[in-house]
C-alpha cells in the first residue's frame, strides 16, 4: 500500500510529469488558458494514459520482447496509441455519449502527445510489473492534471494583469511555466523513490 | 530484420482492420443535416443565439427546439439557407448592431481622478466607482473591445465606437460593458441618443458637456409627444426603435449635441 503511494507522491509532485520531466508541454501551453478546459484534457489524458500504459504493457512484454525487439518500441508504440485512441473515440462516442462530449475533442489532440509516449518509454525502461505500471501511468497523468490546472488558473488571473507589451500573451506564461517548475523542484527528496 | 518489419505491418494492419471494423459497427450516424446546417451557419462561434457554438446552435435547430433566424451574424441570407435545407420557414429578422449610447469623450466628460490601474472597465468601475465624472458613461478602457469576436470596436479618446460593417450583433459587448450602455439597434436607424445618464439637466451638465438634459427639444422637433419617436426615461431621451424618427435636422437641433446621426465608425481593421 505504502508503495503505491510512494509512488503516487513521487508522479504527481516530485517527478512531475510537465514540471520536472517536461513532457506534454504542448497541451501545457495550448489549453491552459481556460480553468474548465484544463479539467476536460485532463481528464482525457488521465483516461488515455492509463489505457494506453496496459495495453503498450502487454505488447511489450508478449510480442516484442519474446522475439528481442525491444529496440522497435517506440515506432511500436506511436502505431498502437494512435490507433487506440481513434477506436477510443469511436467506442466512447457510441457507448458514452457524455464522457465523449465532456472529453471528445481533446482525445485527437492527445493521439500523438508525447506524455502519453513517455509514460509507456518509462515503463518500459523501469521494466515495472503490469499494476504498477497502469497505476505509475495513472499518478503521473493525474500530475500532468494537477500541473494543468494550477497553471491555468494562475493564466486566469495573468490575463488581468498589465505587463509589459513586448511580455505579452505566451511570453508571461512561459515565465510562469518556469517559476512554476522552479517551485514543483521544491519537493524533490520529499519520498525516497523505489526507482 | 525480418520479424521487425512484420511484427509492425502485422500491428498497422490489426490496428487497420479494428478501427475499420469499429467504423463501421460502431459509430454513430447523425442526422445528415446537421452538418449541412453547421455549414450554412457563419462559423463565428460568437454564442449570440444563446447556444454554446454554431455546432450548438445547428443541432437544435435540426431537432427543432430552436427557431431559425436566431443567428445574428449571419442574417436573412444564412437563415434563408438554413430554412431551404430544411424545409421550415425563416423568420425575418432585422440586422441588428451594438451602440455606444455615451459620446462624452476626454475633451467634453470631465475626469474626477487618475486612474492608473488594469487596463479594464470591470477593473476600473470598482475602483471606487470609475474615474469620469459621470456614472453612467464610457469609462473607455475597453472591456467591449476586448470581447468583441470580430474586433469591431475601437477605443478613441477614452471612447468606445463600433465599426457597423464589422458588427455583427452577437451582444457579447453588451454584457461585458459594467455600465451597462451597450445596446443592439437596428442597423438601419440612423439617429441615435448618445447618453445613458437618466439624472437632472445641471447635474448631467455638471460632468459632462455632451450629455442629454431631458429638455424634449428632440421630441417637440419631430413630431411632437404623438408622433412617438422619443421615449423618456427620467431626465434621458431614448429614440423608439420600433418608430424611429426619420428627418435628421432633429439631431441638428439638440441643445445637447448628443443627439447624432450614425455615429458608427470604421476602425480600419
Amino acid at each position: 500500500m505504502s508503495y503505491y503511494l510512494v509512488i503516487l507522491v513521487g508522479a504527481v509532485l516530485v517527478n512531475n510529469f510537465v514540471l520536472s520531466r517536461f513532457l506534454g508541454c504542448c497541451p501545457f501551453l495550448g489549453v491552459s488558458k481556460k480553468t474548465e478546459t484544463a479539467l476536460g484534457m485532463s481528464g482525457a489524458v488521465v483516461f488515455v494514459m492509463t489505457v494506453a500504459a496496459a495495453v503498450t504493457w502487454c505488447l511489450d512484454h508478449w510480442l516484442l520482447q519474446p522475439n528481442g525487439l525491444g529496440y522497435i518500441h517506440t515506432l511500436a508504440f506511436i502505431l498502437v496509441i494512435a490507433a487506440l485512441v481513434q477506436f477510443i473515440d469511436i467506442a466512447m462516442k457510441r457507448f458514452l455519449p457524455p464522457l465523449h462530449a465532456a472529453l471528445g475533442i481533446f482525445l485527437p489532440l492527445i493521439t500523438t502527445n508525447c506524455a502519453v509516449l513517455g509514460v509507456a518509454e518509462i515503463n518500459c525502461k523501469q521494466g515495472t510489473g503490469f499494476f504498477e505500471s497502469v497505476f505509475f501511468s495513472f499518478a503521473a497523468a493525474l500530475g500532468f492534471g494537477v500541473a494543468l490546472l494550477i497553471f491555468s488558473g494562475i493564466r486566469e488571473k495573468l490575463a488581468h494583469a498589465d505587463p509589459p507589451r513586448c511580455f505579452r500573451g505566451i511570453a508571461v506564461a512561459l515565465v510562469t511555466g518556469g517559476l512554476l517548475s522552479l517551485a514543483f523542484m521544491g519537493f524533490s527528496g520529499l519520498v525516497k523513490l523505489p526507482y | 530484420m525480418t520479424t521487425a518489419i512484420l511484427i509492425i505491418a502485422g500491428i498497422g494492419l490489426v490496428a487497420a482492420v479494428t478501427l475499420a471494423v469499429a467504423d463501421k459497427y460502431l459509430s454513430v450516424r447523425e442526422d445528415p443535416r446537421i452538418g449541412l446546417v453547421t455549414a450554412a451557419l457563419p462559423g463565428a462561434n460568437c454564442g449570440g443565439c444563446g447556444f454554446a457554438g454554431c455546432d450548438g446552435y445547428a443541432r437544435a435547430l435540426v431537432a427543432g427546439t430552436a427557431p431559425n433566424g436566431a443567428c445574428a451574424a449571419g442574417g436573412d441570407a444564412c437563415a434563408a439557407a438554413v430554412a431551404k435545407i430544411l424545409g421550415v420557414a425563416a423568420t425575418a429578422t432585422e440586422r441588428r448592431v451594438a451602440l455606444v449610447r455615451c459620446c462624452g469623450t476626454r475633451s467634453e466628460a470631465i475626469r474626477v481622478g487618475d486612474y492608473n490601474g488594469i487596463c479594464d472597465c470591470n477593473v476600473a468601475a470598482a475602483t471606487a466607482g470609475g474615474d469620469k465624472g459621470c456614472a453612467y458613461g464610457c469609462l473607455g478602457y475597453g472591456a467591449c473591445a476586448n470581447v468583441c469576436p470580430k474586433h469591431a470596436i475601437s477605443v478613441v479618446d477614452g471612447l468606445a465606437k463600433v465599426d457597423k460593417r464589422l458588427c455583427i450583433g452577437c451582444g457579447k459587448c453588451v454584457t461585458a460593458c459594467p455600465r451597462r450602455l451597450i445596446e443592439l439597434v437596428p442597423a438601419s436607424a440612423t439617429i441615435h441618443v448618445l447618453c445613458a445618464n437618466p439624472e437632472k439637466g445641471p447635474a448631467v451638465r455638471k460632468v459632462c458637456g455632451v450629455g442629454c438634459i431631458g429638455c424634449h427639444l428632440c421630441e417637440k422637433n419631430a413630431g411632437g409627444k404623438e408622433a412617438g419617436h422619443f421615449v423618456f426615461q427620467g431626465f434621458l431621451a431614448k429614440v423608439n426603435y420600433a418608430n424611429p424618427p426619420t428627418d435628421e435636422q432633429v439631431a441638428a437641433k439638440c441643445p445637447a449635441k448628443c443627439l447624432a446621426v450614425d455615429p458608427h465608425v470604421e476602425t480600419g481593421h
